[in-house]
């Protein structure tokens, strides 16, 4: 039991440290793509926690594999619209990055 | 079981109506609210007849059984924020009808989101589980983006840009504490959760995640920065739907998680700290609210300031006694919907004297009083409850909260209220100086059209008119909450 406890909670642990390392990139970059990739890694780390916590001796759980199924569409569409006001931003300024607050 | 068929009609509605507006031509699109508008006026009525008759009830969608299913909740902070939707966004609809008509790009694309929007607010209203309330943000926050860049100049796309960042890392972190939530007690609906929380690691961490994450949407000082070009920046009717609902979405998605996980597991040290950047978003600000020469960035800031009173909620209901807690929740409830129906109409009051004189400076503003003294009215009358003047919302949701404060032995929440309402007062009368001024700036004015004038006026009327008879919605507000009152 507790082989199989740890086995699922490497999933767990790999997404809080994909999340961690979305979060750095994210606040790190200034580069508006890096950015977004940093936010889908963050995505893909806190999908990993989602699945990889609730199987966690239950057996198999198909709650968690619904939600990250919507939290994949929730993320495809946001990736889609960031781009798409990334693209209008780079046109109309050139820029890859958002002007610092002033 | 009466009037449930309306139930689901109330995100299923304007979900149809935004596809179906995607694909008429868009000459087409706006006339499409004078069925979307009557019918969900209807629904939300017929909400309230149910709720009135008989009681705070579960629905589950289709019948199916949660998890599988999906539940919603009708109590009465449900059903007070449906209406509280359903006016505003009503009215800036019929406001942006005829606003849009100079804006021919953006009005194409205003309506579709405009219907996204209000699916995912009224899907965040009536969310019975955390997960659901996760896609609602996530519908209501992406039309919200996308309305903010259709003005497409760099400054709007820029601001769009910070906006989804923010709204994005502020999703993710509650993403992931309702992943441990769920990791932990295996349940996502709320009342799950009231019975299975206990005070531990694993649940403050996913709290203080949930927290984080939503600070960030609802703009809390100083998490504030994406919000005053967002909503300053965007057109008229979207900064009206912005200010006025948007950010509330979040904040009763906090507000509701923190009464569920109850005050074993909600620690009041995190509590005073919401209050005291509260206080500090309050004076902040306003301070900096009275700082700006343009109009619409002033009313901007003056929500980050106002932004702060929702926040006194969790000093005030923590471990402190059921009548000051019941005090609490009838005052922020109070200051929500109150600031909601002002702002929407200080933004669109603002947004007819800037068509007035062509300009967005406030200097500019000199001597308009002479033109367009229906428009000032409006503005002054929003104002009025915005610095919590008797008889306005504003004043009674103050009351309520300064009673609450008392009661609770918390006074230094007095000195928050107070300079509060100073620092709201200089930057209103800040605009009334400029337009009452004699000047030679200014001998004529555009007169805008008169749906304008009258939308913002009605906005206005109603923040004063739900001081005067708040007993009412407050009797409604109050069923089935979660502070055990009847």
């Amino acid at each position: 039991m507790s082989g199989a406890i740890s086995g699922y909670m490497v999933f767990a642990w790999s997404g809080v440290l994909l999340f961690g390392l979305g979060l750095f990139g994210f606040i790190a970059h200034r580069h508006l793509l890096r950015r977004l990739l940093a936010f889908n890694i963050m995505g893909s780390g806190a999908f990993l926690v989602l699945v990889g916590l609730a199987q966690d001796g239950r057996g198999v759980d198909p709650v968690p594999h619904a939600m990250v199924i919507t939290g994949i569409v929730v993320a495809v569409a946001s990736t889609a619209l960031a781009l798409v006001v990334f693209r209008r931003w780079y046109r109309a300024s050139g820029r890859t990055d958002l002007p610092e607050d002033t | 079981m009466i009037g449930l068929w309306s139930v689901p009609l109330l995100f299923a509605l304007p979900l149809a109506l935004g596809i179906l507006s995607l694909l008429v031509a868009p000459a087409w699109r706006a006339r499409l609210i004078f069925i979307g508008l009557p019918l969900l006026v209807a629904a939300s009525l017929d909400v309230l007849a149910g709720l009135a008759t008989a009681g705070p009830q579960v629905y589950r969608l289709g019948d199916w059984i949660a998890p599988l299913g999906i539940n919603l909740v009708v109590d009465g902070l449900a059903v007070g924020m449906i209406l509280m939707t359903t006016l505003v966004a009503s009215l800036s609809a019929l406001y942006a009808r005829v606003y849009l008509r100079d804006h021919p790009p953006a009005s194409s694309f205003f309506w579709p989101l405009l219907w996204f929007l209000w699916a995912g607010m009224n899907g965040i209203w009536l969310a019975e589980d955390i997960f659901n309330l996760y896609v609602g943000l996530e519908v209501m926050g992406l039309a919200a983006v996308g309305m903010v860049a259709l003005r497409a100049t760099p400054q709007a796309l820029a601001a769009a840009m910070r906006y989804l960042l923010a709204a994005l890392l502020g999703s993710l972190a509650y993403l992931l504490g309702v992943a441990l939530l769920y990791g932990a007690y295996g349940t996502l609906s709320m009342a799950g959760l009231q019975e299975a929380a206990t005070n531990n690691a694993t649940t403050q961490v996913a709290l203080a995640l949930i927290i984080l994450g939503l600070l960030l949407k609802t703009a809390l000082f100083p998490l504030h920065a994406w919000l005053p070009p967002a909503h300053g920046g965007a057109l008229t009717p979207v900064s009206a739907l912005l200010s006025a609902l948007v950010i509330k979405g979040s904040f009763y998605i906090l507000m509701r998680l923190w009464l569920v996980l109850g005050p074993e597991v909600t620690p009041e040290l995190t509590a005073q700290l919401l209050g005291v950047l509260g206080a500090g978003a309050v004076f902040f600000g306003g301070w900096m609210a009275w700082r700006q020469h343009h109009l619409k960035q002033l009313v901007a800031y003056s929500t980050v300031a106002q932004i702060g009173y929702l926040f006194l909620f969790f000093p005030l209901v923590t471990n402190t006694s059921p009548e000051a807690a019941r005090l609490a929740w009838d005052g922020t409830l109070m200051m929500l919907v109150a600031h909601a129906l002002a702002k929407a109409a200080l933004f669109l009051s603002a947004g007819n004297l800037i068509l007035a004189v062509g300009s967005p400076q406030i200097s500019h503003l000199v001597g308009i009083s002479r033109f367009r003294p229906m428009s000032l009215f409006s503005f002054g009358l929003a104002g009025v409850s915005l610095m919590g003047l008797p008889p306005s919302g504003g004043f009674t949701a103050k009351w309520l909260l300064l009673h609450s404060a008392i009661l609770s032995g918390q006074w230094w929440w007095l000195i928050v209220l107070f300079l509060g309402g100073l620092l709201s007062a200089a930057y209103i009368f800040k605009v009334f100086r400029m337009s009452f001024r004699e000047g030679p700036q200014i001998d004529r004015s555009v007169t805008p059209p008169l749906t304008l004038d009258v939308v913002a006026l009605v906005l206005a009327a109603s923040a004063i008119v739900i001081g005067l008879f708040a007993h009412l919605p407050l009797h409604w507000l109050r069923m089935g909450s979660m502070l055990g009152m009847g």
